[in-house]
């Protein structure tokens, strides 16, 4: 049987996408999502104190993402709607962060197989439990596939050699200030055949999910803490 | 390529952009979770439906913000529904809101605010002006003029701590609201619920213009004394249940609601003094005749 002018195969199509989707992704600048001693850290290279890769969906769910900006703050928004919805028609206590991903996984998955185009984002949806024990990090790609993490996350430019640097010195029980320096570090790991980067507090967007928190357990850390914490 | 075609999981409305209210998402997707919309009463039904009202709540504005206070009962005709309900809540950081009418849907509405605020807050990144908090409020009671008209009116008192604010001792602002979303600033102090008249006139006698948080949180304890010695739907202090008002000070370190303790001493030491007095403090008959303030 002859094939169709134009004819490629759907095992092309999805290497395509998935090809387009990574070099999106790959231009953006690093988001690295840690656990440390009270909780979940976030740190991301950001120069913009208004257009955040890190967020707070729910009472103990942070969202941290790479890739096209409007993009995932659809997913960020879409989020927040779905969080307060089942919050205010069931209990604050029913909204997890597994109902989460899974729900991420299966839109990103959608648009993925059905759309013209993938979304070029990855995104990590963390959540801060009652003892070190609890705290899960859920990282999704842009095909909707979802890994349950141990430890930490590196997304975007460069993810590999930051991660790789991360490994090195991270447990779950590092302080705030040491994580924040070990992620600032690893950060400004050098891509290859480039110089290491300098990062200073004003190019960083940086947020806790903290457990010794009441209710409300995320907080961005302001600029005068971070120049403290890492001076 | 914005919001995709669909939402895989989700529907639309999850990618609707450019809304950042909650009440609005709802009314979008999910309009029966709506407080105005929880009793379907059908056309032409008339009649009375007997549920628990709430009463008396009181807030007094302060040279370092502003403190609210409500009772602890709901009635329900002669009959009291509950002695220790709580109807003053924390909204945001710096605000609160306490609520007067039919409970059921007062405690609904308030639930309804608290997501309102904190939704708009995560989707903006930022939080919304004292102003802008008001006007969402009366938006809310304004839906629920259909279900007033049935006898189901909501009536609540906002007090905030406005951080935009030039003079930080007028910062603690108060907010009335009637049942068609009508929303008015009022100064100094204000009552709501069917106790709201008489405290209201001890309130008259009672503020001064340079009060502490101290001073405005025992004014409004003695507020709502006289209002339970003259209204049934208001309870007074229970001293032998240890229940007593719920007190909040709004100030720029936050919303903090009194501790039981806190409230029960201050409590019982006007329950004590009225032992001798029991129409409470004496105010002067005249005003000096200096011209000083003496109210």
């Amino acid at each position: 049987m002859s094939m169709p002018f134009g004819y490629v195969s759907p095992e092309q199509v999805m290497k395509d996408r998935a090809d387009y989707a990574r070099k999106g992704i790959a231009r953006g600048r690093a988001v690295l999502v840690m656990t440390y001693e009270h909780g979940i850290l976030f740190v991301a290279e950001n120069p913009s104190s208004a257009l955040h890769k890190i967020s707070e969906i729910y009472d103990r769910i942070g969202f941290a993402a790479v890739g096209k900006y409007n993009e995932f703050e659809n997913l960020r928004q879409a989020g927040v709607r779905m969080a307060d919805l089942r919050g205010y028609s069931y209990d604050r206590s029913d909204v997890t962060g597994r109902m989460l991903a899974n729900t991420y996984a299966q839109i990103l998955g959608t648009i993925f197989t059905t759309e013209s185009k993938p979304y070029e984002v990855e995104i990590t949806v963390a959540e801060v439990g009652d003892n070190p024990d609890g705290d899960q990090l859920y990282r999704l790609t842009y095909d909707g596939s979802v890994a349950d993490e141990e430890g930490f996350v590196v997304m975007g430019g460069n993810a590999e050699a930051i991660a790789a640097k991360l490994q090195e010195g991270h447990n779950h029980a590092v302080g705030l200030q040491d994580g924040l320096r070990l992620a600032v570090n690893a950060l400004s790991t050098a891509v290859a055949n480039g110089e290491p980067r300098t990062l200073t507090a004003g190019s960083l967007e940086v947020a806790t999910l903290d457990r010794t928190r009441p209710r409300r357990k995320f907080r961005r850390l302001p600029v005068q803490q971070l120049e403290q914490l890492l001076g | 390529m914005d919001a995709p075609s669909d939402g895989g999981a989700l529907p639309r409305a999850f990618f609707a952009p450019g809304s950042s209210s909650f009440a609005d998402f709802l009314a979008a997707h999910q309009p029966d979770l709506l407080p105005s919309r929880r009793l379907d009463v059908p056309a032409g039904m008339t009649g009375h439906i007997d549920a628990p009202h709430g009463t008396t709540i009181v807030a007094v504005a302060h040279q370092q913000g502003v403190v609210i206070a409500g009772d602890r009962r709901a009635t329900m005709g002669n009959v009291i529904a509950q002695r220790d309900i709580e109807k003053v809540f924390q909204a945001d950081e710096y605000s609160g809101v306490g609520i007067a009418g039919t409970a059921g849907i007062a405690v609904e509405l308030v639930r309804l605010f608290q997501v309102e605020l904190e939704h708009y807050e995560k989707i903006e990144g930022t939080t919304l002006s004292l102003e802008g908090k008001a006007n969402r409020l009366s938006l809310l009671i304004r839906n629920n003029l259909a279900m007033a008209m049935q006898g189901l009116a909501v009536v609540p008192l906002f007090a905030g701590y406005d951080l935009d604010a030039d003079d930080p001792a007028k910062a603690g602002r108060i907010f009335s609201y009637d049942v068609t979303g009508g929303r008015y600033e009022e100064h100094s102090f204000h009552s709501v619920g069917s106790g709201s008249v008489f405290a209201r006139g001890a309130l008259k006698k009672l503020y001064r213009d340079d009060f502490s948080g101290d001073d405005a949180v025992v004014a409004c304890i003695q507020a709502l004394y006289d209002a339970a010695d003259d209204d049934s739907a208001t309870g007074g202090p229970d001293l032998t249940r240890r229940i007593f008002p719920v007190v909040a000070n709004i100030t720029s370190d936050g919303f903090q609601r009194l501790a039981d303790e806190e409230v029960g001493s201050i409590t019982q030491r006007v329950v004590d003094e009225r032992m001798t007095n029991p129409g409470g403090p004496l105010a002067p008959l005249r005003a000096p005749s200096d011209g000083s303030d003496a109210r």
